[in-house]
């Protein structure tokens, strides 16, 4: 708050709640009170920079939409009542069906001290390990594999690889959205000192169009393409022979999987469908060059084989020891900001605690360390499993905290329903409203990022602090106060007396180096008596840091720590192993049926289930509703058209998305975007429809390679509305949302409205009555129009057509910011367009200075601005953090008249 | 030589009359020309009659060209004079003077006059019409405040209501029909219109039958109008606005076939060979138009075909403009649906908006506008081009600076 000189100028110190990239933020209190984000120069995961989702952080702080109380059985309560309530359902339930009716589905977006606490509750006092994540569906498959080849769940390297390397390989990754600040620096890196970028993706993405060479493989191929390359280099000077015979076991066997599933370079270049020049060319440059970094992310993971494919990328990173040296190593970019912390609590149902699992000899010493007699001495349900469980009606008592399953896992329509058999719900929500809360009996109130503090750990092992820079709204407290809470009452008072989230801290550093002595890779016990004074002023860190180590705040060591140069695996010989890859098949066939591969995944400008980017209009500008991208030839095929409704199914269910013809798609296979869930589109939740097929090893399920089929959706009628009230939308056969500047805008479209006049279905909808409007409508057409005002100042509009020809919202925007419409606005707004030129600005490209599409087209025709850097001095796009930069390339790529003439 | 010129006469010195001399003397026409007038003055404009009662205009800014001018062009402006008959055998005019005047060539242009109801008490101090400048100079005699009723509510009778409203009378407008303009307006225009007058102190009554009207007692001087209904609305003054007959008296009695008007073919021909008829005596094609524009028009035809140049007027589409005390009325066109019309519709009630197009095989056939008509003269040209509209369909309603606006009308998807 402002210190009385008038002069705000609170600035706090902050991790991004976003992607695993895990940039410091600085947050800055404004003159209006509004905070600002900016990026924090001294943070060595980002040093200053921002995507556009960090940047637009200050434009998702308000409280709409928050749950402020706690709920219990529909009704606002005190937290004790709630509390009260929460425990003994619990102990009932544990009482009558045993411990293992009861689990916890945490997340990655909760902080570590959070993480902690839910875990050793359930998994030591509880008594069960029904604990799982979010990042089962995430990272499980990098975990599954890095403990197979290492013994451990280590990250070998670290970012500043990625600034030393001389060639960057990325697989499964559209870093250039996904990881835009990583992104930055590979660019960076590429422009000073002409490092080669890979990009290895079934789709032409933002990534790929920047890379030196783009391998468009097949879904799921990945490890055919690493087992040609393990074979190339197993005949290449690029072994290293000694390393493999000192470090490793298993190379023979692997070696010969490989050449099996690789006999030749022609049928791996049918199997994978790549062009044989680009798969030497690949193998070349990885032989040729020592400093590699190969980092692979959501592409691999997500598969029904995706630990085979992270060990395939392992080996051949062992092969050629380019693992834990400078400039070198496989390098998993984690998705969600505290995946990496959620692994070090031991936050998966087949670990324990801090990197320990469930030997009797890791169950002891836990077990002494926590003194909970009663903890759980055998893994317990992965995400899959476990909502199977609750499907059998086997688990009765589900914690949520942080995460949506009902649209995030997959099959999600038979996990919604799962859920309304459970006989306890309890949901730790930021939000009033989600798709799994439905049925929620307990509702508990969480601290949302801004208001929470605690220490999430980034892809690279770097620890950094969250702070809160705000206080907690309404009633709303910290998970980790509820979590011990809920156990004092449950009898655990003397476990779970903590007061503050550096205890929590210290405890679990202190468990890290707890018996250690070098045996775990996962040791932070050099700050398990760290004061609160020294975590509140906490600088980021990356593990290991054991005990012994003295640190205290401003000496922490800065040295870059990386793993495996010299051996030293966490396996029982100490040595890595070599695994052999079963041979890379899809878990579901195409069919006549379902002739299309659905691959899905994250868009630039959004997160996850939007509940906080889904609050700011810059973002939302970026892609408004949920799509479906797919190719030109295959459009034809199946009767869709740019811009239209499709209807897209599998076994499992159903999504209505708006179609996207695009040439970076190739033909037969077809994207859409994760973020949409049932609070803000009719049928966008894409979990829906992937089936639960899940990685032998991981319990990841599949989510890139689904069979579907497309048809198109037979809409009658295309609309939108701009309501500066919320709308209920269920009357539309199809309604998609987005958080405009001043108002909601809603695109829907309708089989029929009813048998009602179309414009007794829009008064209807706008709640008003149709002589307080303005409408426009010709019948025979289907064309309605409607406007509403109160005192010259615009409420909402409504338009309908049954063809999609509908107008921009781009100046419809600047009327709801008008206080009185003046009388042309007023003229004009059925319309939807403006008389004064001025140009509709298209949909967004830079999301940080609002540049957009067609402004950009206008600049690069008629101005000539052919470069980024003659846009971003002309119109700031691409000027602050640079993830649109991609696509200012590939605008001027498409528009630029001396550019196409090159090309052609 | 003079003596050899063709001569022309002109029967009637109204709008038509000036505005065909007009045309004619932007030509080389070679004509003698004499033009007969019933009014004392020279023709005047007489659409802003109702602006000068209002006191908007003075009413010398209702002439349109001076005597001198008349005199200038050569042409034997007879004022205040009535032709009685003429005789299309002998080509000779018979005026009340008694004088006889040949011609060779005769234009007919004796306009129309205002219809009278039979009503009992017609005949009253203070029962008018408002046609000219001596009906002008009656009303001009109402007192601000005095009760004043027009009977219909046309055109005509909101013209006349406006122009007295605007001189300060407490106007009530009688209407035997159920909504106002019907014959130009649908009914949510009409009931708009209604009570964008009653918002500017102008009473409607609707469904009104007039009965008589009542003198004030022991004079012949009107006093109220009573309805059939029994109510009596107090007049000082009563203006019977029913509409207009077309002055065809004289061509009838000279043997012309006449039916309303005095047909007319695309020539402005009469049936008989060198006599022509234009403006509102005049029927083409099955109508008597009572607006000037026709007329101008028709006028335009007619020089061209005396001065030997091929023309033809294929008839115009009715286009109404209206402006009462600021609420502005348009119509053109269709204006009631039919099986084969589409419609498209704005309404704006809190802005006193309203539009509706006709449209039928992608042309516009019709529209009506209240409250903002600046559209209006693009709509009627477009009725009256029948060109396709289809491309522009979606913003035709938003009017010409919008639909001629260049750039997407729509916006692409994701």
């Amino acid at each position: 708050m402002p210190d009385g000189s008038g002069l705000p100028e609170k600035s706090v110190k902050t991790a991004c709640p976003y992607c695993g990239v895990g940039c410091g933020v600085r947050m800055a209190m404004q003159s209006d009170m509004s905070w600002k984000a900016n990026g924090d120069e001294n943070h060595p995961s980002n040093f200053g920079r921002l995507c556009s989702k960090g940047s637009a952080l200050g434009e998702t702080l308000d409280l709409k939409g928050r749950l402020l109380d706690p709920v219990l059985d529909g009704k606002n309560v005190e937290w004790p009542v709630a509390l009260d309530a929460a425990a003994d359902r619990l102990s009932a339930i544990r009482k009558e069906h045993g411990p293992d009716a009861i689990a916890v589905y945490l997340s990655g977006q909760l902080l570590t001290e959070d993480y902690y606490v839910a875990n050793k509750f359930m998994k030591g006092f509880v008594g069960s390990a029904n604990v799982d994540t979010n990042s089962r569906l995430c990272m499980s498959s990098s975990v599954a594999g890095h403990k197979k080849a290492f013994g451990a769940d280590t990250v070998p390297g670290a970012y500043e690889d990625l600034d030393r390397a001389d060639l960057v390989i990325l697989t499964g990754s559209n870093a250039a959205w996904c990881h835009p600040v990583l992104f930055q620096r590979i660019q960076k890196a590429r422009a000073e000192r002409g490092m080669r970028l890979v990009v290895i993706d079934p789709r032409e993405t933002e990534t790929s169009k920047e890379a030196d060479l783009h391998l468009p493989i097949a879904p799921g191929k990945d490890t055919l393409l690493f087992s040609a390359l393990l074979k190339a280099l197993s005949q290449s000077g690029a072994l290293d022979q000694q390393y493999v015979e000192t470090h490793t076991l298993g190379y023979a066997t692997a070696l010969a999987r490989a050449v099996e599933l690789a006999p030749s370079m022609d049928r791996v270049c049918e199997e994978t469908r790549l062009r044989l020049p680009d798969v030497k060319t690949f193998i070349r440059w990885f032989i040729e060059t020592e400093k590699v970094v190969t980092c692979y992310s959501q592409g691999v993971n997500q598969s029904a084989q995706g630990t085979d494919k992270v060990n395939a990328i392992l080996n051949c990173h062992l092969a050629t020891n380019r693992i834990g040296r400078e400039g070198m190593g496989p390098f998993s970019l984690t998705g969600q900001p505290n995946a990496m912390g959620g692994r070090e609590v031991g936050g998966l149902a087949n670990q324990l605690a801090a990197h320990m699992e469930f030997q009797p000899e890791s169950v002891d010493r836990v077990r002494r360390f926590w003194n909970a007699p009663h903890i759980a001495t055998t893994p317990g349900l992965k995400a899959i499993d476990l909502f199977d469980a609750i499907d059998r009606g086997e688990i009765k008592a589900l914690w949520v905290m942080g995460t949506n399953p009902a649209v995030s896992l997959p099959d999600a329509d038979r996990v919604r329903r799962a859920m309304k058999k459970l006989e306890l719900l309890i949901v730790s929500e930021n939000m009033a409203s989600t798709d799994s809360m439905d049925n929620a009996h307990i509702r508990l109130p969480a601290a949302a990022w801004g208001e929470k503090a605690g220490t999430v750990t980034n892809s690279e092992r770097r620890i950094s602090r969250q702070r809160s820079f705000l206080s907690l709204p309404g009633r709303v407290k910290p998970d980790w106060w509820a979590v011990s809470q809920v156990a004092q009452r449950m009898g655990y008072a003397e476990a779970f007396s903590y007061a503050s989230p550096a205890e929590i801290f210290r405890e679990h550093a202190e468990l890290s180096g707890f018996e250690n002595a070098g045996s775990r890779d996962f040791d932070i016990s050099a700050y398990a008596s760290c004061s609160d004074q020294a975590y509140e002023a906490l600088d980021p860190f990356q593990w290991p840091a054991p005990g012994g180590l003295i640190r205290t705040h401003g000496e922490c060591s800065t040295q870059t720590h990386r793993f495996f140069a010299e051996g030293k695996f966490y396996t029982p010989s100490g040595k890595a192993n070599f695994i052999a890859p079963a041979r890379p098949e899809l878990s579901v066939d195409l069919s006549v049926t379902y002739p299309l591969l659905l691959n899905t995944g994250r868009i630039r400008d959004q997160w996850h289930t939007m509940t906080r980017s889904g609050k700011s209009p810059r973002l939302g500008r970026h892609k408004e509703e949920p799509f479906l991208d797919i190719n030109t030839a295959d459009a034809r095929k199946f009767h869709l058209t740019q811009g239209e409704l499709a209807t897209v199914e599998s076994p499992h269910g159903q999504a209505v998305l708006r179609v996207n013809l695009t040439d970076a798609q190739t033909p037969g296979d077809v994207f859409a975007p994760i973020h949409w869930t049932g609070q803000n589109a009719s049928a966008g939740r894409i979990g829906a429809l992937l089936a639960s097929h899940v990685d032998p090893f991981s319990g990841q399920p599949e989510a890139k390679a689904a069979p579907v089929s497309v048809k198109p959706f037979q809409a009658a009628f295309y609309g939108f509305v701009m309501s500066t009230a919320s709308l209920d939308m269920t009357n539309c056969a199809y309604w998609a949302k987005v958080q405009l500047q001043d108002t909601i805008g809603y695109r829907f479209a309708l089989t029929s409205y009813n048998g009602k006049g179309a414009n007794k279905w829009m008064s209807d909808l706008l709640g008003v009555s149709g002589t307080e409007l303005i409408q426009s409508t010709d019948k025979s057409n289907g064309v309605f129009r409607a406007a509403h005002l109160i005192d010259d100042r615009l409420q909402a509009v409504a338009y309908l057509s049954p063809q999609n020809d509908l107008p921009s919202w781009s100046w419809l925007e600047t009327l709801f910011a008008k206080d009185k419409l003046e009388v042309l606005d007023r003229r004009y707004i059925l319309a939807g367009r403006s008389i004064d030129g001025a140009q509709d600005p298209g949909p967004t490209v830079c999301a940080c200075y609002g540049v957009g599409r067609n402004t950009l087209i206008d600049a690069i025709c008629k101005k000539g601005l052919i470069t980024t850097q003659a846009l971003g001095e002309q119109l700031k796009a691409g000027t602050n953090c640079g993830s649109c930069l991609p696509e200012l390339r590939s605008l001027i790529g498409g528009h630029d008249k001396t550019a196409k003439a090159k090309a052609s | 030589m003079v003596e050899d010129k063709p001569k022309l006469v002109v029967v009637g010195n109204g709008m038509a009359s000036v505005r065909f001399l007009e045309e004619l003397m932007a030509r080389a026409h070679g004509y003698d020309i004499t033009v007969v007038g019933q009014e004392p003055e020279p023709a005047y404009n007489r659409v802003l009659l109702s602006s000068c009662l209002a006191g908007d205009i003075e009413k010398e800014d209702m002439q349109l060209r001076g005597r001198e001018w008349y005199h200038a062009q050569k042409i034997d402006l007879k004022t205040g004079e009535t032709v009685t008959s003429f005789d299309p055998e002998i080509r000779t005019l018979t005026l009340a003077s008694g004088a006889s005047l040949p011609y060779d060539q005769l234009v007919i242009a004796t306009g129309s006059r205002p219809i009278c109801l039979p009503l009992p008490g017609a005949e009253l101090e203070g029962v008018v019409t408002f046609r000219d400048l001596k009906d002008l100079a009656v009303l001009h005699t109402v007192k601000a405040g005095a009760p004043v009723v027009v009977i219909g509510g046309g055109l005509l009778g909101l013209e006349a209501a406006a122009g007295l409203a605007g001189h300060g009378a407490d106007v009530t407008v009688v209407h035997l029909m159920d909504k106002l303009m019907e014959r130009q307006l649908d009914a949510p225009a009409a009931k708009l219109l209604k009570t964008s007058l009653e918002e500017k102190n102008i009473n409607v009554e609707l469904l009104a039958q007039s009965d008589y009207l009542r003198a004030a007692p022991g004079t012949d001087k009107v006093e109220a109008l009573v309805l059939k209904d029994g109510r009596a609305l107090p007049a000082a003054l009563v203006i019977m606005a029913v509409g207009i007959q077309p002055n065809c008296d004289l061509a009838k009695a000279a043997g012309l076939t006449v039916d309303r008007g005095i047909e007319v073919n695309d020539q402005m021909q009469t049936s008989m060979p060198g006599i022509y008829a234009v403006g509102e005596c005049a029927q083409h094609r099955g109508t008597c138009y009572g607006l000037v524009e026709p007329a101008y028009q028709q006028v335009k035809v007619l020089a061209a075909h005396l001065t030997n140049k091929a023309a033809s007027y294929g008839g115009t589409y009715l286009a109404t403009n209206l402006k009462v005390n600021s609420v502005s009325v348009f119509s053109a066109g269709q204006f009631e649906e039919t099986a084969q019309t589409e419609a498209v519709s704005y309404t704006d009630p809190k802005a006193g908006t309203y539009r509706k197009l006709l449209i039928e095989r992608e042309a516009l056939v019709g529209a009506v506008l209240i409250g903002d008509t600046q559209d209006g003269i693009w709509y009627r040209n477009l009725i009256q081009s029948g060109e396709k509209i289809s491309s522009m369909r979606t913003d035709l309603i938003f009017g010409e600076t919008l639909a001629n606006l260049k750039g997407d009308r729509g916006e692409q998807n994701a």
